[in-house]
């Protein structure tokens, strides 16, 4: 039987042991333990941080092939015109100084035998623990003809903040007064629940001040609005009456960027502007690492710890990890933090606290000076083995000024957390 | 993962009552508490429209969060926040924020 450290940890129970665990592949030296992040993200990034603020005993890598970090939560205020790409783009400047070695390439290999990560740059990094939070893959390939009309840039998710953020509210000036946008919505789990509602709230805001003949054609994969339900149809029915045309249980199957148009089951419908969100799983890093699920889209994780069910001393967060709690960058931070306290007590022998709570907080803007929220808090269950929701979570009904003060706040505050 | 054990468990929430410094603080109360930063800005200093909580006085936090839960203070989102936790986690927490500067 070959020895890990883990179960050397286990065995010995001893932090002070592990330290003398000399020769140790996977770490320099072997005496200060080595965990790998991939992604910096809101999940990754934050995790390394508070990895170096609650271990200062532990080196940690953060692998990262973007030079920024572009917020997806305040895109959709991008793409209304509440805000620039400016806004939402941030440098990773203040990482390395946590003491985090930030390394920008991407991640082409992993063996969880030998405990190492490989990038496309050639480099091969060894971990104790590694902790992976690459976000969401979209398949694209789920909708015909989607690939061929995203590369001619006729049709746009913007379901991961970047170019076609900026693409998107190009598109948006473009269209004439009187001209349609479609959004397509897919069906859950996917990233943002109440990230759709919102778009389509700040692009009527857009719309109805500067082309009001436009109109909106929602296409919901869903049967009904997914969340803030009350929030959302407050706003539409009374700030931007007869713009929004909703139609739930509506799946795009093709879409044709000659001519424009998306396909259903029920009929072709034609726009200005296509926004089509196609269906999403687990970042394909997961898959490299064998911990995304068999024949499914999500990776199964210990919630005490966020460890790999599948796979030992890998650890997932953020929207790849198959659970109840809504995919949102909140939720990604607040796992990263349980996720480091958990490596921060494994990797000191000591045991991680059984019974982490996690809060998800979420604001929605449905105009330019109007916003709503929906919060809970979640316990884990040792013995149900998921988070329970607390009594009391929930929505606003209705949206207003003070929460839209409070939604720019949470959004310097978040950002802070997670590159400050 | 190793079994979690009775007494562990139990030492955590002794470790909550005993706690009252930021960095002596348990596990599990610093990261309730980091939570709580990801609206009210690291260390619990807040950029914009959200209050700042590092420095508040222990029993004005505990009696916030209490008020907050029972309706007594009005508020917007944290009567929603203030129901998840317990009477023994506001304590801790409330330790924990007045130790920040």
């Amino acid at each position: 039987m070959t020895l890990n450290r883990r179960d050397f940890l286990k065995i010995s129970g001893a932090g002070a042991a592990a330290a003398a665990l000399g020769g140790c592949a996977t770490t320099a030296g072997g005496a200060r333990p080595h965990v790998v992040v991939v992604g910096a993200g809101f999940g990754g990034a934050t995790c390394a941080k508070y990895l170096r603020q609650w271990g200062p005993n532990i080196d940690v890598t953060l692998i990262e092939p973007n030079d920024k970090f572009i917020s997806c939560p305040i895109s959709n205020w991008v793409i209304g015109g509440l805000k620039k790409m400016d806004d939402i783009t941030h440098g990773y400047d203040n990482l390395p100084r946590h003491g985090i070695k930030m390394v920008k390439d991407s991640v082409v290999a992993i063996d969880t035998q030998k405990r190492t990560v490989t990038t496309r740059g050639g480099s091969t990094i060894g971990y104790d623990r590694l902790v992976i939070a690459p976000g969401i893959e979209l398949m694209t390939d789920t909708i015909k003809g989607y690939k061929d009309a995203e590369a001619a840039g006729k049709v746009v998710h913007a379901w991961k903040a970047g170019a076609q953020t900026a693409l998107l509210r190009k598109q948006l000036e473009a269209m004439p007064d009187g001209g349609t946008y479609l959004l397509a919505i897919p069906g859950t789990p996917y990233r943002c629940p109440p990230g759709p509602y919102e778009r389509i709230s700040l692009v009527a805001n857009y719309l109805s001040k500067a082309k009001p003949k436009s109109k909106i054609i929602v296409l919901d994969s869903n049967a009904d609005i997914v969340s803030k339900k009350p929030l959302f149809m407050d706003a539409w029915t009374t700030k931007y009456a007869g713009m929004i045309d909703y139609r739930p249980s509506n799946a795009v199957t093709a879409v044709d960027g000659a001519k424009m148009t998306v396909s259903t089951d029920f009929d072709d419908i034609k726009a200005d502007v296509l926004n089509v969100v196609p269906r999403q799983r687990a970042g394909d890093l997961c898959a490299l690492a064998g911990v995304r699920d068999k024949n499914a889209n999500w990776c199964t994780v210990n919630f005490a710890t966020f460890e790999s069910a599948h796979v030992p001393n890998v650890h997932v967060i953020g929207d790849s990890v198959q659970s109840g709690l809504p995919k949102s960058g909140h939720m990604a931070t607040n796992q990263a933090k349980v996720c480091a306290a958990a490596i921060v007590e494994i990797l000191a022998g000591r045991q991680p606290d059984p019974i982490p709570v996690i809060a998800n907080t979420c604001y929605s803007a449905t105009s330019d000076s109007t916003s709503g929220y929906v919060a809970n808090v979640y316990r884990y269950d040792p013995a149900k083995k998921e988070y329970v929701n607390q009594p009391e979570g929930g929505a606003t009904a209705k949206g207003d000024e003070l929460n839209f003060t409070y939604n720019e706040s949470w959004a310097k505050n978040i950002w802070a957390n997670v590159l400050g | 993962m190793p079994r979690i054990t009775a007494p562990y468990a139990l030492a955590g929430f002794i470790g909550l009552a005993l706690s009252g410094l930021a960095g002596a603080a348990d596990i599990h109360t610093k990261t309730i508490a980091a939570t709580c930063m990801t609206c009210h800005g690291p260390g619990g200093k807040s950029q914009g429209a959200i209050p700042s909580i590092a420095g508040l006085n222990k029993d004005y936090f505990v009696k916030q969060m209490k008020d907050f839960k029972s309706g007594a203070r009005p508020g917007t989102i944290m009567k929603r926040h203030a129901a998840g936790y317990t009477d023994a986690e506001y304590e801790a927490l409330g330790a924990y924020f007045a130790s920040l500067k």
